[in-house]
């Protein structure tokens, strides 16, 4: 191993997104020698697709508290989020907030020059009274704004990065301490060991494992792969956020504007199919019932298509004159990638998925907590995660709009600091342990020999997106969860016997496109597990079967690793300050 | 003033798989317009076309979606055409699926 080029540093960060970068900031602020590992240039991370805003209790509009937005945080995320770290990130949001326009997001102004904020779902005053003001936001561009910002910061507070390379697993001790990581530079495939005292990973969600989806090709759960490797295990992953309309095939969003200016779904019957599933409110219902529908109506053979595999949303009724102007983005989306006017014609639409709750267990200082004998939450040494790949848990079985900016900010923060004090008391790096490294050399190398029986990395890909589709996103039940698991299980088999044509060292992005298969294989396993185990609708997870909520059995935490399977740890429910909020039926 | 890659200023150096990496973005639309593009377009611009597209791909996410969902033109009539022919490849792959 010793003619693998070494570097040390303090703090290794894997992931260049708003929690990495927050981070990072944080580090490099405090004098401490970190530095950023990216597989892409920092600022083509997924957290630019973020439009919404922050949410944080500023009262510029209206009268607003941090307590009442820790009440919508618990309650959104149906009873599961913990609040002792609920209530610690609706404090902290204020500051979050200032910092950041402090730092140069240029954010929305009131008449006043107080920063803009704009109502979202799920926001109330008085502990649900009424509507909430509370979404801090630089126009539809907040994620955009943010990400430029802190890699400025880091930038000028000299943070070492590491951009284009690709991380390929944590280096541990038998000790259990995080030594930092095996790393290649995808320019020239040179590897790379880094040091590390303490080590983060911020590498954001994993969407790319179902076929429709929302987020970047880059995300494909990188830092829960290399989780789940160093026997830690996933938390609440049965819990990821699908939207209703994506554009289908595709994935991108198509907002829920559409049907709130009047727009409405059809089945292949022409068929105004939510009359029968929300009598009431018809196409405007909450997001997850939209969504139920849609999958019920492709699953009885009423999809459009040759495949049957997507509805239909009708906006020509509105006339061109009002697509165009109230839903320009949308007409853009449908005419650009599908050809379609949506003035003229419907657009073919399914459920796509969105945001993963769930994630690599921490607690509120960042550090990765894992069950070790009696303990549920014994800190793992030296290893941190922050953002959409960490579980703090403070989104529970569904997170809020405009609760992830608030998540990455605060919780990368609040690891940044955490980890200023772990150095203080840990001042010296630790011996490598060099079979650690000599494992994840071989990882990397098992890609590098010929293998002419396996299978393209390619087709695996796509049949993996496909069965997590098809049994794992809204439409859930025994059965579809079972053959899942069975599917999965020897899908995983014949992904480890994969193969690549491409040997080279140059760019070899089929390399790299492997080793994402991998880290998106592990995760599904964790996702179908977990779904399959638990008997109950809550937040997200919605079991056709199961169709309400159980807090006598279910109200806490899944846990899965590679080596132990499924586990369970109790749901924080007591608050640092305040009183809990206890269960209550989630009604808006 | 916009934060850009660094990009290799010979054009001729820049490897399909390497253009491939720089066509990884953060926004999921830009990956579907920009990858559709190099798939069954680049092949056949010339050398000039070829450095426009580079020149293109180092624009920040935010400015790239602007200009490839039509929200914002771009003053350079290079961009421009180079955005039209990325927007029609994927119209022309719509009509051919």
């Amino acid at each position: 191993m010793s003619q693998i080029q070494r570097r040390q540093f303090d703090t290794l960060i894997i992931g260049a997104g708003g929690g990495g970068l927050r981070a990072s900031l944080q580090l490099a602020a405090a004098d401490v020698n970190v530095a950023v590992v990216s597989k892409v240039f920092p600022i083509r991370s997924h957290t630019v697709a973020a439009q919404g805003g922050v949410n944080a209790a500023l009262a510029n509009v209206i009268n607003d508290n941090w307590h009442w937005h820790m009440f919508d945080t618990v309650k959104g995320g149906d009873y599961l989020g913990d609040q002792d770290a609920i209530e610690y990130m609706c404090r902290a949001a204020p500051k979050a907030v200032y910092e950041l326009e402090h730092f140069g997001v240029p954010f929305s102004r009131l008449d006043n020059g107080k920063i803009y904020q704009r109502a979202f779902g799920g926001q109330s005053l008085n502990f649900g009274d009424g509507q909430a003001i509370r979404t801090c936001a630089a126009a539809d561009r907040t994620g955009h704004a943010i990400l430029h910002s802190l890699y400025q910061q880091n930038i000028r507070a000299k943070t070492h990065f590491f951009d284009e390379y690709f991380a390929v697993d944590l280096l541990k001790d038998n000790e259990g301490h995080v030594l930092g990581a095996l790393v290649f530079n995808i320019q020239n495939g040179e590897v790379l060991v880094i040091e590390a005292k303490t080590t983060l990973l911020a590498t954001g969600g994993a969407g790319q494992q179902f076929k429709n989806t929302t987020n970047a090709l880059i995300n494909t759960g990188d830092g829960m792969g290399m989780a789940l490797r160093a026997g830690i295990p996933l938390q609440d992953l049965e819990f990821f956020q699908f939207h209703p309309t994506g554009v289908a095939g595709h994935g991108m969003l198509i907002t829920e504007a559409a049907r709130g200016e009047g727009g409405y779904l059809l089945n292949s019957e022409n068929e105004r199919f939510m009359e029968r599933y929300a009598p009431s409110v018809k196409d405007l219902a909450c997001r997850d019932v939209v969504s139920r529908a849609i999958m019920t109506e492709l699953r009885e053979g009423r999809g459009c298509g040759p495949n049957k595999d997507y509805v239909l949303l009708r906006l020509d009724h509105l006339g061109e004159e009002v697509v165009q102007k109230r839903l320009p983005g949308i007409r853009q989306t449908s005419i650009t990638f599908l050809g379609i006017d949506p003035a003229k014609a419907p657009i073919p639409v399914s459920p796509t998925a969105h945001y993963m709750m769930g994630g690599i267990p921490t607690n509120r200082f960042g550090q990765v907590v894992v069950p070790v004998k009696d303990t549920p939450e014994e800190p793992v040494a030296g290893l941190y995660a922050a953002g959409e790949c960490a579980c703090v848990s403070v989104h529970g079985g569904n997170r809020l709009g405009g609760n992830s900016l608030l998540d990455i900010l605060v919780f990368g923060r609040a690891a940044g600091n955490h980890i200023i004090e772990y150095l203080q008391e840990n001042r010296y790096h630790r011996p490598m342990d060099e079979s650690s490294v000599e494992a994840a050399m071989q990882r990397l190398q098992r890609w590098e020999n010929p293998n002419p029986d396996g299978e393209p990395v390619a087709a695996l890909r796509a049949e993996l997106k496909q069965l997590m589709e098809s049994h794992c996103s809204v439409y859930r039940t025994d059965e579809v969860l079972r053959e899942g698991v069975e599917k999965i299980e020897q899908l995983a088999e014949r992904i480890k016997n994969a193969r690549i044509d491409d040997h080279s060292s140059v760019f070899n992005t089929a390399k790299v496109e492997a080793l994402e298969l991998e880290n998106l294989m592990y995760v599904a396993l964790a996702t179908m597990h977990s779904a399959y185990a638990r008997k109950e609708s809550r937040g997200a997870h919605s079991r056709i079967d199961y169709p309400d909520r159980d807090d006598k059995n279910w109200m806490r935490h899944t846990l899965y690793s590679l080596e132990h399977g499924l586990d369970y740890k109790p749901v924080r429910t007591k608050p640092i300050t305040v009183d809990s909020f206890p269960p209550k039926a989630r009604t808006y | 003033m916009p934060i850009t890659k660094p990009v290799n200023e010979s054009v001729q150096a820049v490897s399909l798989s390497e253009l491939r990496w720089q066509c990884r973005r953060g926004m999921l639309e830009l990956d579907i317009l920009l990858n559709t593009f190099l798939d069954r377009k680049y092949s056949q611009l010339n050398e000039t076309q070829h450095q426009v597209f580079t020149r293109l791909l180092q624009y920040p996410d935010q400015t790239l979606f602007d200009l490839l969902m039509a929200n914002m033109p771009s003053t350079n009539p290079d961009i421009a055409e180079m955005v039209q022919q990325v927007r029609m490849a994927m119209v022309n792959k719509n009509r051919v699926s």
